[in-house]
């Protein structure tokens, strides 16, 4: 089957006052037309430079992306010229951020910020484009969209700017919407309607989700299949049902571990030892080697790759070893 | 935004009335006498005296101030001591000519200002960006006195090509409007130049940092990610987030313009308020001082006012939040 987004051996890297720092190193992944993909990890694992070089958003300088290709049904989104590229964005690819205040140009209001975007892309009118931005605004739920629509982001609650976000992020109608922790800011009585209007805007308008996040059960919520992240790189791909019921890598179960539940009594939640390593000076060998509770000899000797564990399941761990992806 | 422009303008003035007090006995306090000028031996001091009883200069300095305040504030200026000549006349010749300078000066400063820092910011790091930062930090140390000097030497009297001095040439009043227009523009380069561009290079560095400022914030990434082109993200998502701060700048300058010009009129005998000032403080012609210093305090105070509503114009966060307190 032909995927929508094809990531192989993505690298990005930052140019730092200590040296070249890695934030992706030689990432692979793909989403299939109408998949919903979650993208999980802990801070600093190089989820948000991925959604970023996808966009070729990545500042440059001091980022750069050294290596790789993005094909986005099949066009090479890295040999494309800054303008072919402006078309894509906004329009094919869309994306939301996980901060919606600081998201929002302060000094336009919401609805103009909409309408651009649709002016843009779909070479409507003034007035049409106003129309069409106050009926986006209608389909996020929020109330009174004609007057709202005339709103600054101030005068509007953190739930109500990310709905603003996710408009705009749709009003073209993207293949692909990228969901960078899109409820991470909020609170959490708001974050299941956010979560909620993203995956009921997802099955009305059949498009593909990258949703990123670093919350396990947001993803048992919404996505199909899972990839961990450390350290700028995949450690773990599978369904969402396999990485709960059957996961491959330490990592994953360490993560798994360390949410809280009901049923379960215990003392204490788990936690990982340790902090994901400086992409300055990986570990060597198996990059989550340091902090793994399961770690052998081999380990520190040479950097597992993705073996296959199951069907659609991978995961980089020697102790998966078996027929290499 | 009515109720605030009026909160302001009964807050100013007070300020008004207080400047001109303090003004009036400073003036007072300071050593010299407006009948210096009749220090001759051929004026008798009986006459002198009647003068200065004329003058009610014999009266207590309080009484004086009394008496000075009660006619400005029935609107009259009164009489200057050394033109004999009502106040108000002297400061309808001089205020446009000042005006003129100013607003030549203050267009200078912001179009220069503004435009060389959003190159700079534009294309950071760039030679030009290099260039202009030297360029405005040399100009920016220059006394603007020593720099008109330079120019009256280079451009009047070794090129020939521009006037040093006046508003117009003599006998200009023969020709066609177009000659009499480009020879007043010929007379406002230089002086306008030297008023503006100092406080253009500093207008520059301030617009660069603004803009740099705003270019890392979250919103410029989401227009971009709009697929917005960056002239469109530079001009319209960037530039009114960075003149906010600007607009203050531009208001608080104002003093040091009208300032600036009180030395560059003087230099290049423009005859407007600065060089009245000048000439009127060295001939202790009080009521002429007062009203200058009553007409500079004036536009300051509306230069600020008008550099707030602008603020409040720019920034939607500030007029609404002036509603929610109320």
């Amino acid at each position: 089957m032909d995927k929508l987004l094809k990531v192989e051996n993505l690298t990005t890297e930052f140019l730092t006052s200590e040296g070249l720092a890695r934030a992706v190193d030689r990432f692979s992944f793909d989403i299939g037309h109408g998949e919903t993909v979650g993208l999980v990890g802990e801070s600093g694992c190089g989820k948000s430079v991925t959604a970023l070089s996808i966009m070729r958003l990545v500042s440059d300088p001091p980022g750069r992306i050294s290596g790789g290709s993005i094909f986005l049904e099949g066009k090479d989104l890295l040999s494309l010229t800054e303008k072919e590229m402006r078309k894509i964005r906004g329009n094919e690819i869309a994306i939301v951020f996980q901060e919606p205040l600081s998201s929002l140009n302060p000094v336009f209001t919401c609805g103009e910020q909409i309408r651009e975007a649709i002016a843009l892309h779909q070479k409507m009118g003034r007035k049409q484009s106003r129309e069409k931005a106050v009926e986006m605004l209608r389909l996020v739920k929020i109330p009174d969209p004609g007057n709202r629509y005339f709103s600054y982001p101030h005068q509007m609650s953190g739930g109500m700017r990310q709905r603003v976000m996710i408009a705009m992020a749709l009003s073209c109608q993207p293949k692909l919407l990228i969901a960078d922790e899109p409820s991470t800011a909020l609170d959490v009585s708001v974050q299941s309607q956010i979560m909620e209007l993203l995956s009921d805007l997802r099955d009305a308008m059949s498009m593909s989700i990258l949703l990123i996040t670093h919350d396990l059960s947001v993803v048992a919520q919404m996505a199909e299949r899972v990839i961990i992240m450390y350290a700028g790189t995949a450690v773990e791909e599978a369904s969402v049902k396999e990485i709960f019921s059957d996961p491959g890598h330490p990592y994953t179960e360490g993560l798994l571990a360390s949410i809280p539940r009901l049923n379960a009594r215990v003392e204490r939640l788990s936690v990982i030892p340790g902090n994901v390593p400086d992409p300055l000076n990986l570990p060597s060998g198996c990059r989550f080697s340091d902090r793994c509770p399961k770690r052998e000899e081999r380990c520190f000797a040479k950097e597992p790759p993705m073996f296959v564990a199951g069907k659609g399941h991978f995961v980089r761990c020697w102790l998966s070893e078996g027929q290499e992806r | 935004m009515t109720r605030f422009v009026a909160e302001r303008l009964l807050q100013s003035v007070i300020l008004v009335l207080i400047v001109l007090t303090i003004t009036f006995f400073l003036m007072h306090l300071s050593p010299g006498d407006p009948m210096s000028r009749y220090d001759d031996p051929n004026i008798s001091p009986e006459t002198v005296r009647l003068i200065r009883e004329q003058l009610g200069l014999d009266k207590p300095v309080p009484e004086q101030y009394m008496r000075w305040m009660a006619s400005f504030l029935r609107g009259d200026f009164g009489v200057s001591l050394r033109f004999n000549r009502p106040v108000s006349s002297l400061l309808a010749e001089a205020i446009p000519n000042t005006l003129r300078l100013t607003i030549a000066a203050l267009t200078l400063y912001i179009v220069i200002g503004v435009i060389l820092g959003l190159l700079s910011a534009v294309r950071r790091y760039s030679l030009f960006d290099r260039l202009s930062t030297i360029a405005a930090l040399f100009v920016y140390s220059i006394p603007s006195f020593w720099l008109a000097l330079m120019l009256i030497l280079l451009f009047s009297l070794k090129f020939e090509i521009l006037p040093s001095s006046h508003m117009q040439s003599m006998g200009v009043s023969g020709m066609g409007w177009l000659a009499r227009f480009s020879d007043r523009i010929a007379h406002l380069v230089l002086p306008a130049f030297v008023l503006g561009v100092a406080s253009a290079a500093g207008m520059a560095r301030y617009m660069r940092g603004s803009m740099l400022d705003v270019l890392r914030e979250d919103y410029i990434r989401t227009a971009r990610a709009k697929g917005l082109s960056e002239r469109s993200v530079f001009l319209k998502h960037a530039f009114r987030n960075a003149a906010i701060p600007i607009v203050t700048i531009i208001g608080l300058s104002l003093p040091f313009l009208l300032g600036g010009a009180v030395i560059i009129e003087k230099i290049f005998s423009w005859p407007g308020m600065g060089a009245l000032m000048v000439d009127s403080i060295f001939a202790r012609d009080y009521p002429v001082v007062l009203a200058v210093n009553f007409v500079v305090t004036v536009m300051v105070i509306l230069g600020n006012l008008a550099a707030d509503i602008g603020y409040a114009l720019l920034d939607p966060r500030i007029a609404s939040g002036r509603k929610a307190g109320k």
